[in-house]
């Protein structure tokens, strides 16, 4: 099948290119060049752009700004987003970690998404060629728009937590996967964002958990009614790792043991 | 089909070739410059057999486009032995019997290149970490893991 590559200098041209039907962007390719490899037809020209801006990682003020070429062995190694590191390194091997970039990461279909798990819980902001919006929001749209950067104000250690459940070690596709930035003062929650990966097509916050938590000390009996609110809402995936029925069982479980750790 | 010139050193040779745009590095390796020592597994990027070092980072060959490697300096398991002599992984890989269809050592091979590039003395945790992307249906693994960390020791012999 005739395939055709075409990289522009700049983001701009990049997203007016895009809007071709047979136009599909080029992150890294772990996804798309998979599907191609494997007889998609549906488009026949990739379009990207190789403007330095994509590539860069700044953290300055206590926000980061991530370009969306940035890959996550390079987000994973960067000594200003140690908190998050552990979502970067969750995603593929080494070689795929080498390649899978922010951008795509942000369109990868459940089971995969990790790292947009992760972006997810901290309230990420998406720079498209078409604006900013909210993770959210972008989330529940995902179209043609090709994403510049994600930006967020990077957390502490304490206040980040990640899971990523699969059942080969170390690498493999997720059961699911579980971010949550929880904000203790005086020993209660004061604050949460909890996203789920794997509960349903595409990353989802867990919005009568995160309620749920709000004012509880992070105890056994504390979390307790967070833990049960965790499956509301979620229509968890069935695939060959795992059933939705499995996911679903799983879940509190592994919440628990991230509320408590 | 639009043919596209791409350039690029491989294993220190500078190449040079026109290729159908949009084709895999693998399938330009393999068919177009004659280098078969990467192979196609899975083309998925799930088993790691066609794993190549570009630009010193492991990448999989059969997920990345040819024409985004302009300029590179490629290095596949063809050009580790120099003058005949292998490379330590290579003799390693011998010595512990950590082949045996040979399908995935190439990129075993790759893998733990660049882990040892990057960290001359890693322990058995370091290695199965680096492979972790690599697949191998006949070993077990356990040969494999021996033989790298038996090529960590050799190389650290030779620097002493
Ligand atoms: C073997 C294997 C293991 C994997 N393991 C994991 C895993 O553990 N966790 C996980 O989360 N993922 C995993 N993935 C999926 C994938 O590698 C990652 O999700 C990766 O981040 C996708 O990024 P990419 O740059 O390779 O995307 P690409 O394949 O380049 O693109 C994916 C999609 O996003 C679109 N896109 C990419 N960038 C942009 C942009 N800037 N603007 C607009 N659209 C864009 C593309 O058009 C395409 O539709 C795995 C994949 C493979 C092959
Ligand atoms: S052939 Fe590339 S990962 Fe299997
Ligand atoms: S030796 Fe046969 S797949 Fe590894």
């Amino acid at each position: 099948m005739p395939l055709a590559l075409k990289t522009y200098a700049t983001i701009a041209e990049a997203g007016s290119a895009l809007k071709q039907s047979d136009a599909r962007y080029l992150g890294g390719g772990t996804l798309v060049v998979r599907a191609t490899n494997e007889g998609d037809v549906s488009f026949s020209t990739f379009v990207r752009s190789n403007d330095p801006e994509l590539s860069a990682i700044t953290v300055e003020g206590g926000r980061a700004m991530i370009g969306a070429s940035v890959t996550m062995a390079a987000i994973a190694s960067h000594s200003g987003l140690k908190a998050i590191a552990k979502a970067a390194r969750a995603v593929g091997g080494p070689a795929i970690r080498n390649m899978a970039t922010v951008g795509g990461n942000l369109f990868a279909a459940t089971p995969y998404g990790d790292f947009a798990v992760a972006l997810l819980a901290l309230g990420a902001t998406v720079h498209t060629t078409e604006g900013e919006l909210g993770i959210d929001e972008f989330l529940a749209a995902r179209d043609g728009k090709v994403v510049s950067a994600v930006s967020f104000a990077v957390p502490t250690t304490e206040k980040f937590r990640f899971a990523k459940v699969s059942r080969i070690k170390p690498k493999g596709v997720s059961v699911l996967s579980i971010a949550a930035l929880v904000d203790v003062e005086a020993g209660k929650v004061k604050d949460a964002r909890i996203a789920l990966g794997c509960m349903a097509d595409r990353p989802i916050r867990a919005r009568a958990a995160e309620k749920a938590l709000v004012g509880a000390t992070l105890t056994e009996e504390g979390v307790a009614p967070a833990v049960a609110a965790i499956g509301e809402g979620t229509r968890p995936l069935t695939d060959a790792v795992a059933s939705s029925w499995y996911r679903g069982e799983v879940l509190p479980v592994h919440f628990r043991r991230l509320l408590l750790e | 089909m639009a043919k596209v010139p791409v350039q690029f050193s491989l294993n220190g040779e500078e190449k040079a070739e026109f290729v159908d745009s949009g084709s895999t590095l693998l399938k330009v390796l393999r068919d177009k410059m004659g280098d078969t020592s990467p192979k196609g597994g899975c083309l998925q990027g799930t088993c790691g057999s066609c794993s190549v070092v570009v630009d010193g980072e492991l990448r999989l060959s059969c997920l990345t486009l040819a024409e985004t490697c302009d300029g590179a300096d490629i290095q596949t398991t063809a050009g580790l032995a120099s003058d005949g002599v292998l490379h330590p992984l290579q003799r390693a890989f011998m010595d512990e019997f950590a082949a045996q269809c040979g399908f995935c050592t190439p990129g075993m091979i790759m893998a733990a290149k660049v882990l040892l590039d990057a960290n001359p003395d890693p322990t058995r945790e370091d290695v199965i970490e680096a492979l972790s992307g690599n697949v191998c249906r006949c070993t077990g693994y356990e040969p494999i893991i021996r033989a790298v960390l038996t090529a960590a020791r050799s190389n650290s012999q030779n620097a002493a």
